[in-house]
């Protein structure tokens, strides 16, 4: 099957000192996709990358094909319907968000204006629609209320309903829930969920707690310094998890039952974009490390048909992943 | 000092704070801790959690001396709380230190880490000049920092480098006791794995006694001996860590565990309805009732007590402790 969204080697670097080097991405129809990885791995640039939304500075190579039109240096009228519409995406940083001095119904109708060329009552109709939808109480009063006359959780939801406006294929989730208390993130992920069986949506959710994605998806992709390091669905990931730094992630969290023991640490930080190693990004901190790691980038070589990983020590034998027949 | 019993014992503690709406709105009153009590041992720690703005942080700071409470009071060591800002208090401060979540805040820019370490020792007047040196080399080896990490610049470290740095600093005066206010949300997931393990390190070293502020269960089990779980200014169940873990007592304990994302999961997680709680808008009764799947017509009424189960665990709930057999929760009343 074509995926409906399909990166291939996108990299970005800004001011010289690389992001994102090389990163190979499908996301099938209807499909849940976790985005996992340390802080400045390149998780939300790669979406930034993909949307056309990094400064000009920003130098982009590579691939990014949406069911078969590429995005990658597309005109900006593209990019503009894409955005909102065939891809919506909800942003990590709130400040960037919802416009503190306009109604939210208004918002609402903004995007449904522009994806869907609704106006006036029917705008405003679907607009509750929405709202009720993400599960906010009142909605038709609601539409009437300023962001800050609701709380954190329910902007939230608000944020997913002018996601929603343009009914997108693929909504990319960027960190959706990490500034919510953790009962509220239950009830977003639980609407996250619900939507996506409802629309037949596909899903990428950025997050930097396994527990989030491992519950919320199908497949997930471990980022480490600017590339992807392994791939695989949620189970086989915690069952099985091949690549050193994905075990460490997984070692690293606290158990929730059995006798107390120290936490499998992974020793030191992240590499600086400008000082990255030759070989493996992760070798540094890896107590695996050899020679040949720090030779050459060790590329995504398969274990299986949907599980894959970026270190030496995984299945010499098998083949890289540019020969797996599709 | 007195051998055995409590480091720390609050009692009764309450803080009230006045917020107001806008620019012309009335102030309202903001009860931030409403009556909470406490004890800390020696060498051990305690975890508080509870969703944002329950109280927790507020609560760390009254056991310090920082604010005064309303009501209630704070013995450290078995003498009652000096007024803050007092000499008194400040010679206690040395045995009592916190931590905070932003470790990059907590920090001045524009002095080496080793200065802001044996900060504390200059303050205090600790030690010669000659031994200060020497005493900053080994708080910085104790936290896993490099003597030559000493020279650097806040920014010129990672997020758990700095986290450590700010860990040496509290320890210089070898306190009795240090509050660490969500010492670990604003790390990596690996990184807050070194700063666990690095807290539970230094209090086998030191015999610190600690007061591990956070809303994570997971990270407060790692590291503590005891749990407090907060809401809406008190502590609504309280007991070890694995007990309140694996069998909560208190409705909103139970959510709060079931709310911790976990591979396999899903489906099976009590969802509470409704928002978070506002402090400024405190329901009758008790503060849960409007989100409690189980309440009856008694939880909006009266007020539960925290009161020890026959099993020894606190809990505050009137269905936990059978008064009142559980009910449908107050929502589903309301539409009934
Ligand atoms: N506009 C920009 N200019 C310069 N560098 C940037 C810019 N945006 C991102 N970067 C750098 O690119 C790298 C990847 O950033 P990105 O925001 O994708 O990280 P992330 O994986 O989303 O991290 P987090 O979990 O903290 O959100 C980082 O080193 C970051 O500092
Ligand atoms: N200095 C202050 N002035 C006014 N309100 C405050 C102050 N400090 C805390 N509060 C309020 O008290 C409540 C509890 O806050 P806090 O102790 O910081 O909660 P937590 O640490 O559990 O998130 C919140 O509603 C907060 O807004
Ligand atoms: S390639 Fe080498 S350094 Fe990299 S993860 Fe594998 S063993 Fe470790
Ligand atoms: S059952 Fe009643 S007392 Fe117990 S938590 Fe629910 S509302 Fe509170
Ligand atoms: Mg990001
Ligand atoms: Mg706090």
């Amino acid at each position: 099957m074509m995926p409906l969204v399909r990166l291939t080697g996108l990299s970005v670097a800004f001011d010289g000192a690389p992001a994102l080097r090389g990163i190979d991405l499908s996301v099938a129809k209807g499909e849940a996709v976790g985005l996992v990885g340390e802080s400045g791995c390149g998780k939300s640039v790669t979406w930034l990358a993909a949307l056309g939304l990094l400064p000009a500075k920003a130098r982009i190579t590579g691939s990014v094909m949406l069911d078969g039109q590429e995005l990658i240096g597309a005109p900006a009228p593209v990019l503009e319907r894409v955005r909102g519409g065939r891809i919506a995406m909800i942003f990590q940083d709130p400040s960037s968000s919802l416009n503190p001095v306009h109604r939210i119904g208004k918002q609402i109708m903004e995007a449904l204006g522009l994806h869907r060329g609704m106006t006036g009552s029917n705008a405003r109709a679907e607009a509750k629609r929405l709202l009720d939808l993400v599960g906010i109480p009142d909605a038709g009063r609601r539409l009437d209320a300023y962001p800050h006359e609701l709380s954190g959780g329910q902007n939230q939801r608000v944020m997913i309903a002018i996601a929603l406006a343009g009914q997108p294929e693929l909504l990319v989730a960027d960190e959706p829930t990490t500034a919510l208390d953790v009962t509220i993130q239950a009830q977003i992920l639980e609407l996250l969920q619900s939507i996506r069986r409802q629309m037949g949506m596909a899903l990428v959710l950025i997050s930097h707690d396994l527990g989030v994605i491992a519950e919320a998806c199908e497949r997930v992709a471990v980022m480490y310094a600017g590339r992807i390091v392994e791939e695989a669905p949620v189970a086989q990931l915690f069952d099985a998890a091949a690549h050193p730094y994905t075990q460490g992630l997984i070692g690293a969290l606290p158990p929730m039952d059995g006798p107390r023991r120290r936490l499998a640490a992974i020793p030191g930080g992240v590499p600086e974009p400008w000082a990255m190693p030759p070989g493996c990004g992760f070798a540094p901190r890896c107590q695996f490390r050899s020679a040949p790691c720090d030779a050459a980038i060790p590329g995504l070589m398969g274990l299986s048909d949907q599980h894959r990983a970026a270190c030496i020590r995984v299945a010499p034998a098998a083949m890289p992943l540019e020969r797996i027949p599709a | 000092m007195k051998a055995g019993g409590a480091l720390l014992e609050a009692e009764g503690l309450v803080r009230r704070y006045a917020m107001r709406r806008g620019l012309l709105g009335r102030a309202v009153e903001v009860r931030a801790v409403d009556g909470v009590s406490l004890k800390l041992e020696r060498g051990r720690t305690l975890g508080l959690v509870g969703e944002s703005g329950c109280g927790k942080s507020t609560t760390g700071r009254l056991v310090l001396g920082m604010e005064t409470p309303d009501a209630g009071r704070v013995s450290f060591d078995g003498a009652v709380m000096p007024q803050p800002g007092s000499a008194a208090w400040r010679a206690m401060r040395a045995r009592m230190q916190m931590v905070f979540q932003d470790p990059l805040g907590a920090l001045d820019r524009r002095l080496p880490i080793a200065t802001q370490v044996g900060e504390p020792l200059e303050i205090h007047g600790i030690g010669a000049r000659s031994e200060r040196a020497a005493r900053v080399e080994t708080l910085l080896r104790a936290v896993g920092l490099r003597s030559d990490q000493g020279a650097r610049y806040p920014h010129e470290l990672s997020g758990g480098q700095r986290q450590r740095a700010v860990l040496a600093r509290a320890l210089a005066t070898d306190p009795a006791l240090l509050v660490c206010d969500e010492p670990i949300s604003a790390l990596d997931v690996s990184i807050q794995a070194q700063v666990m393990n690095l807290l539970v390190d230094l209090q086998e070293q030191f015999g610190t006694a600690m007061l591990f502020v956070s809303h994570d269960l997971r990270a407060v089990r790692q590291v503590s001996h005891r749990v407090a779980v907060m809401y809406l200014g008190r502590i609504v169940e309280e007991g070890e860590p694995d007990g309140v873990l694996h069998e909560p007592a208190h409705p909103y304990s139970r959510a709060l565990v079931s709310a911790i994302p976990h591979p396999g999961r899903a489906g099976q997680r009590i969802v509470l309805q409704g928002d978070p709680p506002n402090p400024a808008d405190r329901p009758s009764g008790c503060a849960f009732h409007p989100r409690c799947p189980v309440a009856t017509s008694l939880c909006a009424r009266e007020t539960p007590a925290l009161k020890a189960r026959p099993d020894g665990r606190l809990v505050a709930c009137h269905v936990a402790h059978g008064e009142v057999s559980a009910g449908q929760g107050h929502a589903r009343q309301e539409a009934a």
